[in-house]
């Protein structure tokens, strides 16, 4: 038996948030901080050897562990490919820069606090790497409790009230996930995600399952027009929140969507090609017109994350090699960029406690090297090439066109708005005069700060430049998500020629 | 030596600006000695294409893969490129050094040195792709240093608003190429030029429905990328960020604004030679937008007062001459005149920039006056670069100017012919207002009151060089290269990088055409100096009658009005509907808000319901019963 690595990936957060729990004494080196960082870093590592270990020449599920739950009925069914490898790696990287952003923004309860952002870790890492439904359901609903109560407890003033809307939203969508998982092991059998690929769903019961997974996804991605939890959401939740949910639990959608509806449900999933390129489209044009309106950092940069998120849902659908491809990369991209954002917007909110885009202005007189950064990450926001953002919504774009030239106009035209919300906001907070003579007395970003950001602004240029570490280990999966769902469509007209 | 050209401007942007608190002029000087030593290299690069003709394409590694979409970081040096690497790193390093002396009192000038050198690197990067991907990264690339710097002031308010318009403009452009490069990738599965230009003649009479108009496939792809090169290179209806973009410190305005930047307009057209000729209606699109282009920008800069606005918008008239020069088929003749274009308008730019400095940042034109004898090597500079870009006898600019319109007048067809009459008329009207700008500048009486003419004072030695080489630029380079680039036999040195359809004429023309051109640029001297310095009372009274012409030309055209009222205006009105209407007004309130509400006014009137009175339970049995006796009864 080899060397369980996904459950240890797994369950390491856990152990020590267990052994921060346990830890009653506040000495200094014995501090939370510094168990639940080592305990994420260690994680971190642990990813990193997953990736670098995996098969990328196989689009077989690699590292399967399977044990029996439920007899007869739910394994605990874990394995990887090239496309949940990412995702993992992605949620262990955030984490630790979570964590340290949480030296300078939480003054009190931080012990629980840490303790609910490895818990969460758990779940997130869970969610990418199960295969069987149950399982993933259980993950994926169970993230939602910890960030609840990250919002509610932690967060500003109507923290309440965005927590709950946060959790009724996600939680009605997901309703429905359920009672389809329901149906679909009453259809076939099984929960487990790799036979369910094999045995055909009946084309009659695609359509109503498709939606019913897709009204969870929905929300979660957020799509038009279920987004409005997110900017409520992120404007009370404290930075870490912020961030872990702008980089990973939004990108549990995008990955649903191709772990799930694609490849379960073809049928329905060119059946309804068009409603997702219409809701993306409103997303991308709609959001971006909202986002020039913002007279609030974080809202409009959650309504910049709807806009970036409705290029992904774009992406996938299109269901072509650049289109998938550009949406994973955009996905990941978006992961390191928001939560950069998010945290810069954090930064200065710890010194002035004000997210107003008023209170700010000429910033960089005094900040430089805030300045610098924050004008880094906004940048490759807008999409400028040399930069994470631009590639996922190039090669995005490249494969919509191949679809629809209509839609592919529209969406390359939000790239536009993109640009003039972003500059007009790094306009408004970083350059022109300051009149607020607070800003006059502040400290420029001190060594963590600038190490959690520096650490980000390294890998959305390094991958702006070098992409290819990533897209090579995407390359099999996709091509056999896509030649999978192409054999299906195709043995469905076969059938009906006959 | 090619790899050494391209990072030779990034290396020195990297570690001028992390070395800037090592020594003083530690960042000045790196920046100028590495783009010098890619500017030296350049030129040996050119001059051994001329002699051997032999170019190569080097790639540095694979960018992206996705399916049958793959780019490399790649250079890629040919006849055409090694021209735009001789431009762009000549007056790169030669910009620099000017800097050196302009920015002297700047307590950012590493941060400005480091832009610059960016800039250089980001500018190679587009002339050396051999893909349409880099050429898109080179070009977002330079229009973000091209924001950097505009806004380079960042404390000034319009500086700021001049960098966004700059780059959003540029954005629009760039969506117009984008699309070119999707259309070309999904019909030639390729982004390689040389893959897409092979493929060319075999897709000529494709037919592509577009928004229900049948046009040919090459038709559209030529209209989203010239689209591209209309923003980069300001032509009308994209220009409207060019004048602001003068906010920038003046050696921005004289690399970005004049020499570089603004030219990678032509430079596509030109690289994309080989799908342009395929399409005569685009072609044609491109002459009228270049001539309405020349007009408008040469019209505007009549009236305009603030001395490097004046430059800005005869760049842009200028840019509109090599669109037509394009769009009339001779390609190499655009070329041509990008690259005395190049010398003599950057040493306008900089000479304007030596004028302002003399004058402690006064830019007004009305406000100068009288000060040649104060600043004789600028005079003398300005008179030069003057005389190159009306086009005056056997300076640069009389040769690529005139080469442009008799290739037009070869061309024999009914636009070919427009475009001789409009390339003259502006020729006539740039005479007039390079002239203007020269005699007000320097001639008649002083007319500044808050600085004494004694106070003003020529600029250092290290301002005075770069003006001195590109003055002999201005001078010499339209006749040194003017057999290599635009001869008989100018196609051996272009080879391949242009691609003509029909073999180029040069037919004879005649003798009284030659002249024509000449002479009405040399009346314009006395004309000016006339109306603008001895009688310039006839000007006012001109001016007092035709008051609505000269504010239409003076607010230029009030397109900046226009698009404020039907874009900017609009698109926050929108914006802000959607937010507060339709996510806040509908989505919220009768989504979450709603139901929450909903839930609330029903388990409040449940519970007043269970009232623990045992009558009120009493009752409700009672009228259930009943209901369900008349239900029995009825059936």
């Amino acid at each position: 038996m080899n060397f369980p690595i996904l459950s240890t990936l797994i369950f390491l957060p856990l152990i020590s948030s267990f052994f921060i729990f346990v830890s009653k004494e506040q000495k200094k080196s014995y501090s939370p901080i510094y168990i639940s960082l080592f305990g994420s870093v260690a994680t971190f590592l642990l990813s990193l050897f997953l990736w670098y270990s995996l098969d990328i020449n196989s689009s077989d599920f690699q590292f399967i562990e399977e044990k029996s739950w439920i007899n007869n009925f739910i394994k605990f069914k874990l394995g990887v490919d090239g496309i949940s490898v990412l995702f993992i790696v992605l949620t262990t990287f955030i984490t630790p820069i979570c964590i340290v952003s949480c030296i300078n923004s939480v003054r009190d309860r931080v012990r629980e606090f840490l303790i609910a952002i490895l818990i969460l870790e758990t779940f997130m890492i869970g969610v990418f790497c199960s295969l069987d439904l149950v399982i993933f359901y259980l993950f994926f609903e169970a993230g939602l409790i910890p960030m609840f109560l990250i919002i509610g407890v932690w967060g500003g003033p109507k923290r309440v009230y965005s927590a709950f809307k946060f959790f009724l939203f996600t939680l009605l969508g997901s309703v429905l996930m359920l009672v389809a998982i329901i149906v679909i092991y009453w259809l076939t059998g099984t929960t487990d995600i790799t036979r369910i690929y094999e045995i055909q769903i009946p084309q009659e019961y695609q359509n109503l399952l498709w939606l019913a997974f897709f009204s969870s996804f929905a929300v979660k991605t957020p799509m038009w027009p279920v987004h409005t939890w997110l900017p409520d959401a992120h404007v009370e939740a404290p930075t870490a929140g912020s961030v872990i949910l702008a980089a990973i639990l939004l990108k549990m959608a995008g990955y649903g969507f191709l772990r799930f509806s694609i490849p379960m449900f073809p049928i329905a999933s060119e059946f309804f090609t068009p409603l997702i390129y219409f809701l993306s489209i409103v997303a991308i044009i709609y959001t971006s017109l909202v986002a020039l309106m913002q007279d609030d950092m974080k809202k409009l940069i959650a309504y910049s994350s709807v806009a970036h998120m409705g290029y992904v849902t774009l992406g996938i659908f299109t269901l072509t090699k650049q289109g998938i491809e550009g949406s994973i990369y955009q996905m990941i991209s978006h992961g390191l960029i928001s939560a950069a954002l998010f945290l810069c917007v954090g930064v200065v909110y710890d010194r002035l406690h004000s997210r107003l885009i008023s209170t700010y202005g000429g910033l960089v007189n005094y900040l430089p090297k805030y300045s610098f950064l924050f004008l880094v990450f906004a940048l490759a926001a807008l999409g400028l090439p040399g930069t994470t953002g631009f590639l996922g919504e190039f090669l995005i774009l490249t494969g919509t066109f191949q679809k629809s030239y209509f839609v592919a106009l529209l969406a390359t035209f939000g790239v536009v708005l993109g640009a003039a919300y972003m500059l007009w906001l790094t306009k408004r907070v970083i350059f022109g005069k300051t009149n607020n003579t607070e800003i006059k007395s502040l400290k420029d970003i001190n060594k963590t700060e600038i190490s959690m950001l520096a650490a980000l602004a390294f890998f959305v240029i390094f991958f702006g430049f070098y992409p290819m570490p990533l897209i090579e280990t995407l390359n099999v999966s996709v091509d056999n998500l896509i030649n999978n769902y192409e054999q299906s469509i195709n043995n469905i007209s076969l059938v009906k020629n006959d | 030596m090619e790899y050494a050209i391209i990072f030779l401007p990034l290396i020195g942007c990297i570690i001028g600006y992390l070395g800037r608190s090592l020594t003083k002029f530690f960042s000045e000087i790196t920046t100028s000695l590495f783009v010098s030593i890619s500017a030296i290299l350049s030129i040996i690069v050119f001059w051994q294409g001329i002699q051997s003709s032999k170019y190569g394409n080097y790639i540095i590694f694979k960018w992206v893969s996705s399916g049958n979409f793959i780019a490399n970081w790649s250079i890629n040096i040919d006849p055409l490129s090694s021209v735009m690497l001789v431009v762009v790193t000549f007056v790169s390093a030669l910009v620099h050094i000017y800097s050196i002396g302009y920015m002297s009192q700047d307590p950012h000038k590493p941060r400005f040195m480091s832009y610059l050198s960016l800039f250089t690197f980001s500018m190679l990067a587009l002339v050396v792709s051999d893909n349409f991907l880099q050429l898109f990264f080179g070009w977002e690339g330079v229009g973000l240093c091209s924001y950097l710097l505009i806004g380079f002031w960042y404390k000034k308010e319009s500086a700021n608003n001049a960098a966004i318009k700059a780059f959003i403009v540029n954005r629009v452009g760039d969506f117009g190429l984008a699309i070119g490069i999707f259309l070309i990738f999904f019909y030639f599965g390729s982004i390689n030029f040389k893959e897409v230009f092979q493929l060319a003649p075999q897709l000529i009479d494709k037919k592509f429905l577009f928004l229900g108009f049948e046009t040919s496939l090459i038709t559209l792809i030529c209209l989203f990328l010239f689209i591209g090169a209309m923003g980069k290179s300001a032509q009308f209806l994209l220009h409207t960020w060019l004048p602001d973009a003068m906010e920038g410190p003046t050696p921005v305005s004289a690399l970005i604004h004049a020499a570089t930047m603004v030219t990678a307009g032509v430079f596509l057209v030109v690289r994309c030679s080989p799908l342009f000729e395929y399409s005569q209606t685009i072609l044609n699109l491109v002459t009228i937008v270049g001539m309405i282009t020349a007009v408008f920008a040469a019209s505007v800069a009549l009236v305009q007062n603030d001395i490097k606005k004046i430059v800005a918008y005869s760049t842009c008239s200028q840019l509109g001459y090599m669109f037509f020069a394009a769009g009339v088929g001779a390609y190499h003749v655009a070329m041509f005149h990008l690259f005395t274009h190049a010398f003599f308008k950057a040493l306008l730019f900089l000479g304007s920039g030596s004028v302002i400095h003399a004058f402690k940042d006064e830019q007004d034109i009305r406000n100068m006056g009288g000060v040649r004898k104060k600043l004789p090597y600028t005079y003398l500079f300005m008179l030069i670069g003057t005389l190159a870009l009306t086009g005056f006898p056997f300076l640069s600019g009389f040769y690529s100017k005139d080469a442009i319109i008799e290739f037009a007048y070869l061309s024999n067809s009914s636009l070919g012919n427009y475009v001789v009459i409009i390339g003259i008329l502006t020729a006539f009207l740039t005479s007039i207002y390079s002239w203007r700008l020269f005699f007000k500048t320097f001639h008649g009486t002083y007319n500044n009151k808050t600085i004494p003419i004694n106070e003003t004072h020529e600029s250092p030695i290290v301002m005075l060089l770069p003006l001195f080489l590109l003055a002999i630029g201005a001078i010499f380079s339209g006749f040194i290269f003017k057999e290599i680039l635009i001869g008989h036999h100018s196609k051996e040195f272009w080879q391949s990088s242009v691609f003509f359809l029909e073999e180029i004429k040069h037919d004879h023309i005649p003798f009284w055409f030659l002249l024509l051109t000449p002479v009405i640029v040399v009346i314009a001297i006395p004309l000016s100096f006339y109306y603008f310095i001895s009688n310039t009372k006839i000007i006012e009274s001109f001016k007092n009658t035709n008051l609505p012409l000269y504010n239409f030309l003076l607010n230029k055209w009030y397109i900046d009005e226009l698009y404020e009222l039907i874009f900017v205006k609009p698109s926050k009105k929108i914006g802000s509907f959607f937010w507060r209407k339709i996510d806040l007004g509908t989505i919220d309130r009768f989504g979450p808000d709603g139901i929450s509400k909903l839930v609330k006014i029903v388990s409040n009137k449940a519970g007043k319901f269970q009232s623990g009175f045992i009558y009120d339970y009493a009752f409700v049995m009672l009228i259930g019963l009943s209901i369900l006796l008349t239900y029995l009864i009825l059936n």
